[in-house]
């Protein structure tokens, strides 16, 4: 049979493993947390045989901490977690953003807050992803809903984090960590991988934060550049500074790295947009149900579409803003009490805008969002 | 076959209810080359409580990975049984053990009862491999994978030492199912 060879059926968290060893990562440090513990379970046996590291750490901060100096030290770095962990490794995440380590950071959601419902689904730490550390920093936050995707969007997570040299979220709940679906493997390559810029001077002209690039290329530790990391303002040279236009300076590259290249982070699905009267926004396996409530709304003649962000952070309100335009509302169906629902409130004028809320650890059904649907068709 | 067949593997923890979704996503997607989503929900117990595997099966992509009106379920406790059998389509079929689901649901679904579990011990020496036969029964009464699939499946997630002793659960659960289709029929 044609195919069979190459068509697995796969784990969510499986497929996030794969993804991240296509994408060239070889070091993992990571505690173990339901419903996250299968992207290490996997790594634990897979990296040791591609030349990688794997190294199950004390605690959740010592896992991003080692993650971090994994990247310094020049290798495609990973952990993985949950919201409880997600929270403990909030430091460490602002410490990346501040110092430009690149990273990639999974949180598989579950209900929360505190530990909550381990084995239980929900989209709660969508605003933790954003501003769970604090200080202005810039996000990029994915949001896979497929198997097949998990794969592909780990491997983009990591693409942006070289290019942005910042951490970057994976973000999705346990239905999808847990789901398995049949994927196919890409060819090596097949999908791009993305390498850091890195320096071409000599090792004593050397600026780690050279505030002429707007993303400095970074140099691994150990091939004879030395220079300072801190999560303290600093210079181009990465000593700390107390001079206030370099401070100011600093903070705002932060921002505008992601900001001037929204266009090339941001991904979406479009489904039945072009002429959707009622809205649909929707993220992760949530989407999923939604896209089925709009497919049969449809059978009905209701005029619905979805658009469901793959990227999450930047929030895409080019395509919402673009979408709502020819809506009359706007269903925001995800598994927290409001949270995206607010996002989406600041940037659509006119259409009326309804979340959809859930947090007993079950899904949102297509049932529950068709009724909705159905109010404002 | 319509857009989605939806089947629900239930049971207490340890009964291998997840490993039998797991078996008949694999048998579908991988050896019929069909389209299967397989999910699953459980609690905090490695035993106990109740436990159930979904599946859908498709002709096209699958948006919706979870049950809304089920074709097949399959019930091996009472507990499994009463929490998780309202969702069972008309017209759709119910699988239980019949020493452990003595009060049987009513409803507009046609029911197989067989002591899967008991079978399991006097024909085989091994109560584990409820779930296997189970796989058979539910591949013969509902034709949704071919035999052929849902003996490579197995054959695939089960070890080596193992292989014999599952091969004659498959088919047990294969003959029983179509005893029971023919003493309904």
């Amino acid at each position: 049979m044609a195919g069979e060879k190459k068509k697995r059926l796969m784990q969510g968290n499986e497929a996030c493993a794969e993804g991240a060893l296509y994408a060239g990562c070889r070091f993992y440090a990571g505690y173990p947390i339901t419903p996250s513990t299968e992207v290490a379970e996997v790594l634990s046996a897979r990296l040791p045989t591609v030349g990688g590291k794997f190294i199950q750490m004390e605690d959740e901060i010592a896992s991003i901490s080692a993650t971090i100096g994994g990247s310094l030290a020049g290798l495609k770095s990973m952990t993985a977690t949950s919201g409880p962990g997600f929270s403990l490794k909030q430091e460490g995440i602002g410490f990346a953003c501040m110092a430009e380590v690149p990273c990639v950071i999974v949180n598989v959601m579950r209900g929360g807050p505190s530990t909550g419902y381990p084995t239980g689904p929900s989209q709660s730490d969508v605003m933790q992803a954003k501003w769970g550390t604090h200080g202005d920093h810039p996000v990029i936050a994915v949001t896979p809903a497929y198997v097949q995707e998990i794969f592909s969007e780990t491997v983009r997570a990591f693409n942006l984090a070289e290019k942005y040299r910042t951490p970057v979220m994976v973000l999705y709940d346990e239905i999808v960590g847990h789901m398995r679906e049949a994927i196919t493997i890409p060819e090596a390559g097949e999908l791009e991988v993305v390498d850091r810029a890195k320096p071409e001077c000599p090792p004593e002209e050397y600026l780690p934060y050279d505030q002429r690039y707007e993303i400095p290329p970074l140099a691994p530790f150990g091939e004879g550049y030395r220079f300072h990391v801190t999560g303290l303002n600093h210079k181009d040279d990465g000593f700390p500074t107390n001079d206030p236009g370099m401070i100011e300076e600093g903070n705002k590259r932060l921002l505008r790295k992601i900001e001037n290249n929204k266009e090339d982070i941001w991904c979406n699905e479009d489904y039945y947009l072009d002429d959707a009267e009622v809205l649909v926004f929707s993220f992760g396996s949530t989407a999923r149900s939604a896209r089925f409530a709009v497919r049969k709304a449809r059978e009905k003649g209701i005029k619905a579409g979805l658009l469901r962000a793959l990227t999450l952070w930047p929030f895409p309100d080019k395509a919402l803003k673009d979408a709502a335009s020819r809506a009359r509302a706007v269903i925001v169906p995800e598994m927290n009490l409001g949270q995206i629902v607010e996002e989406v409130q600041r940037h659509v004028a006119g259409p009326a805008v309804e979340g959809i809320h859930r947090v007993d650890g079950e899904p949102i059904t297509p049932a529950q969002i068709i009724e909705v649907i159905e109010r404002y068709a | 076959m319509g857009d989605r067949y939806e089947l629900r593997f239930s049971g207490s923890g340890g009964q291998g209810m997840i490993l039998a979704g797991i078996v008949m996503a694999e048998a579908a997607a991988i050896y019929d080359d069909k389209i299967a989503v397989q999910s699953q929900s459980y609690g905090p117990e490695s035993r106990g409580g109740a436990s159930k595997a979904e599946v859908i099966i498709s002709d096209q992509p699958i948006d919706y990975p979870k049950a809304t009106e089920i074709d097949c379920m399959l019930a091996l406790t009472q507990e499994a049984c009463t929490k998780y059998h309202s969702d069972i389509k008309e017209g759709g079929i119910l699988l239980v053990d019949s020493d452990e689901v003595k009060d049987v649901p009513e409803g507009r679904f046609r029911v197989f009862s067989y002591p899967i579990i008991e079978t399991a011990r006097e024909e085989l020496g091994k109560t584990i491999v409820a779930n296997i036969i189970s796989l058979g029964m539910i591949a013969e009464l509902t034709g949704i994978v071919s035999r052929s699939a849902m003996e490579k499946a197995v054959m695939a997630r089960v070890p080596k030492a193992f292989q014999e002793l599952n091969r004659k659960a498959l088919e047990i659960g294969f003959e029983k199912a179509r005893e029971l289709k023919a003493a309904s029929s």
